[in-house]
């Protein structure tokens, strides 16, 4: 069930990036994609019940979590991060050039 | 399990990250030392992916363990024989491309920048052919991607802004699939090393998620390797980015990211032969597509841009055969059009850098003041138009004769008719830059600076000696080993765990 | 009301008591990377956000004295190479990225030593990286409204 909301939350966000015509909400909709994949991951990890993988002192490993899913999500957050701060980065070059966020009127290439 | 064999593949990654950031370290001081140190690396990759053919050659699959560590729990990278043919690709055409950019680059400020994420982008590419981990395949595919959208961009201007932003929209979501095709199969199998993945996935048959998951890769790998559906924002980025790159992007990045992920996660993990007649119908349409739109354009770089995508479409054609010649056949064409396609757009940089344009209408004549471009530029048109007996007549060749074989007489129709429009564009090509009136305003123009000759001089040589590779005398087995082992699918998991042992 | 650049007073005492102790935070969690939750990614946050945050109050040229655009630069290339030198360093082991500098005694801050190593560099890397990242994005917003 839960599955299915981190589906819709991703479709939401492929829909505000083919629908939106504003740069700054198709990076948003970009973004909310990738915040829904990293929910998923985490989900595909949880166990009813278990406990966060952190070894410490005196401690058996009982019912613990999947702690890969954690990690891959940490290594997509690290990507994301240099993919939006790129995309930001550009948005606000492409401003500076057109003097607009509109991507309708960004047409100076053919076809 | 050591040894220069085995401690080879990892350099293939860390070498040029190294040298990427220790260019980013000394490039503003010291004005010569990244033309050096990128030559060095480019020209050290290259000797030691040849120096791969004959490990790869002589037994199995390589499995290196990072960190010691015993896969499936650990991460390893694998070298078999389609990542060694990959990997002689790429190096091969970075090393020429990176004596082309010491001239051609000199036109741009910031060079030690453009060095650093060409570095980059190439540390991605051979990190997605030498990995044996699903989620390493997507962290080299972002890696290389994300270089790749800064190369875009690299002339700031309007045009190459629009272009990458375009392209790194469209390169995030395929990002973004291949990472939910890579969870759904994670969750389904609870492994990530592709060979134990296979086994699991071949275990575990007829379920419906694998179907879903084989969607979400063909979107992803399809979106990267500007496949038909996906294939409109290749156009604008290819032509934007500045004439090396464009040579990177259309020669290798696309098939590196694209065609050789997709070959082997389907092929290889997934094991699934009902995707290939997709590939088959979208890789004509792609082929014939693109050729359809590429006969229209007057500027060069797009022009040739549109022709990738039909290259692509033919390569796909081949693979999606699913024979062992089909494979054959996309595996040449995937050689060759790296090797012409690459030509091609360092021609329309040399074109550009010594008129400054790339209208079609407006140039003419240059036979005359460039002769090495001119002649390099007809042998990389005669190739891709397929006339014998430059390189892509023979894989096209293969591919329709697959075609036929296969009883898939339509296809190879299709083909034919692309290939004849190739050449009906190409010979356009050659009328409006080469041949005809020279302009007056082109009377001073010299030709290209000594290093982009050679470059061009080399490729040329490679196209025009590339059928000799079908001759198993001249090449050995390097390229029908690497079609068997796309042919040879899951058989993959077993050598990798064999050669573990 | 005040000439200075940077925001009103309260902000910036607030600042000055608070900066060093997120600093010091950011140290912390890069430092026990390999025994809690957090690491050199975090961390390395955290230490760009104490920068950010310097910024934010006092405006960007107090920040550049404590950390300049140029330093910034080399540190996150030397973050960058620090840890490749570290998977390179395993190749003496055998194995690049082998663990070859000894386990430590579990559970003390000094141990796992290629781990720390990693983390180090990671923060270094992370934190001025995502520092010039902020700065670039925000000083060519700038240009626009001049």
């Amino acid at each position: 069930m839960t599955y299915f909301l981190c589906m819709i939350i991703f479709a939401i966000g492929l829909y505000a990036v083919v629908a939106k015509r504003n740069m700054i909400k198709i990076i948003i909709g970009i973004m909310v994609m990738e915040y829904a994949l990293n929910m998923l991951f985490v989900l595909f990890g949880y166990r009813q019940g278990g406990r966060s993988p952190i070894l410490e002192k005196a401690q058996t490993i009982t019912n613990i979590v999947d702690p890969l899913p954690q990690a891959l999500i940490l290594t997509a957050i690290v990507i994301g991060l240099a993919t939006t701060a790129l995309m930001v980065a550009l948005a606000v070059r492409i401003y500076e050039k057109y003097g607009t966020f509109d991507i309708t009127k960004i047409r100076k290439l053919r076809g | 399990m050591s040894g220069i064999n085995y401690t080879m593949i990892p350099l293939f990654v860390a070498l040029p990250l190294t040298v990427s950031f220790l260019i980013m370290l000394l490039g503003n001081r010291v004005r010569w030392i990244s033309d050096m140190l990128c030559t060095v690396v480019a020209l050290a990759l290259c000797l030691l992916s040849f120096y791969a053919v004959g490990v790869a050659s002589g037994s199995g699959p390589l499995v290196y363990r990072m960190g010691g560590w015993l896969p499936p729990a650990g991460i390893c990278l694998v070298l078999d024989s389609l990542s060694v043919f990959m990997l002689v690709i790429v190096n091969v055409i970075t090393l020429i491309v990176t004596i082309y950019a010491i001239n051609y680059m000199e036109q741009y400020t910031a060079k030690s920048k453009f060095y650093a994420l060409f570095l980059l982008m190439l540390a991605g590419m051979n990190g997605v052919i030498v990995t044996g981990d699903m989620f390493n395949l997507f962290v080299f595919l972002e890696i290389g991607s994300i270089a790749s959208y800064g190369l875009v961009a690299f002339g700031t201007e309007e045009e190459e802004l629009e272009a990458s932003f375009k392209y790194m929209i469209m390169g995030s979501i395929a990002g973004l699939f291949i990472l939910l095709g890579i969870g759904l199969l994670y969750s389904y199998t609870s492994t990530l090393n592709m060979a134990d993945m296979a086994l699991v996935v071949s275990e575990k048959s007829g379920s419906k998620l694998i179907g879903f998951v084989s969607v979400l890769f063909l979107v992803g790998f399809g979106l990267k390797g500007a496949l038909f559906p996906f294939h409109w924002w290749l156009p604008d980025a290819h032509p934007s980015a500045p004439a090396p790159i464009s040579a990177m992007l259309s020669g290798l990045l696309i098939k590196a990211l694209g065609v050789y992920a997709l070959i082997r996660v389907f092929f290889s993990v997934l094991g699934a032969t009902a995707f290939l007649p997709v590939a088959m119908v979208l890789g004509t349409m792609s082929m014939v597509i693109g050729v359809f739109l590429a006969v229209g354009q007057w500027d060069f770089k797009r022009l040739l841009a549109y022709h990738s995508i039909s290259q692509v479409g033919y390569i796909m054609l081949g693979i999606g055969l699913g024979t062992p010649l089909g494979i054959l056949g996309g595996l040449f064409h995937l050689f060759n059009h790296s090797m012409f396609k690459s030509l091609l757009f360092l021609n329309s940089g040399a074109v550009d850098y010594a008129t400054g344009s790339r209208n079609l209408k407006e140039l003419g004549g240059l036979r005359e003041r460039m002769p090495v471009s001119a002649s390099t530029s007809m042998v990389a048109s005669m190739s891709i138009a397929g006339l014998p007996p430059f390189n892509g007549f023979w894989s096209k060749l293969i591919i329709i004769i697959a075609c036929v074989d296969a009883g898939h007489p339509v296809y190879a129709a299709w083909a034919v008719v692309a290939s004849i429009m190739t050449l009906a564009s190409f010979m356009k090509v050659q009328k409006y830059v080469f041949f005809g009136e020279l302009k007056e305003k082109f009377n001073a123009i010299k030709e290209v600076p000594f290093a982009m000759q050679f470059s061009m001089v080399f490729l040329a040589a490679i196209c025009f000696l590339g059928g000799l590779l079908l001759v198993p005398a001249v090449s050995g087995d390097f390229l029908q080993s690497a079609a068997d082992t796309v042919a040879n699918g899951t058989e993959y998991a077993k050598m990798v765990f064999q050669s573990l042992q | 009301m005040n000439k200075e650049p940077g925001m009103t007073v309260i902000v910036k005492t607030v600042t000055r008591l608070t900066v060093g102790i997120i600093l010091m935070y950011g140290i912390y969690i890069v430092m026990h990377g390999h025994l809690s939750p957090g690491g050199g990614f975090a961390g390395g946050v955290i230490i760009a956000l104490s920068f950010v945050h310097l910024m934010l109050a006092y405006g960007k040229e107090v920040a550049f004295k404590k950390l300049s655009m140029p330093v910034a630069s080399v540190l996150e290339s030397m973050g960058a190479i620090l840890f490749i030198s570290v998977a390179f360093l395993g190749l003496v082991g055998g194995y690049f990225f082998f663990h070859t500098l000894g386990k430590g005694e579990p559970f003390s801050l000094l141990s796992a030593y290629m781990v720390l190593f990693s983390n180090i560099a990671i923060s270094l890397k992370v934190g001025c990286g995502l520092f010039l990242v902020l700065i670039t994005i925000a000083l060519a917003g700038k240009e626009i409204k001049k």
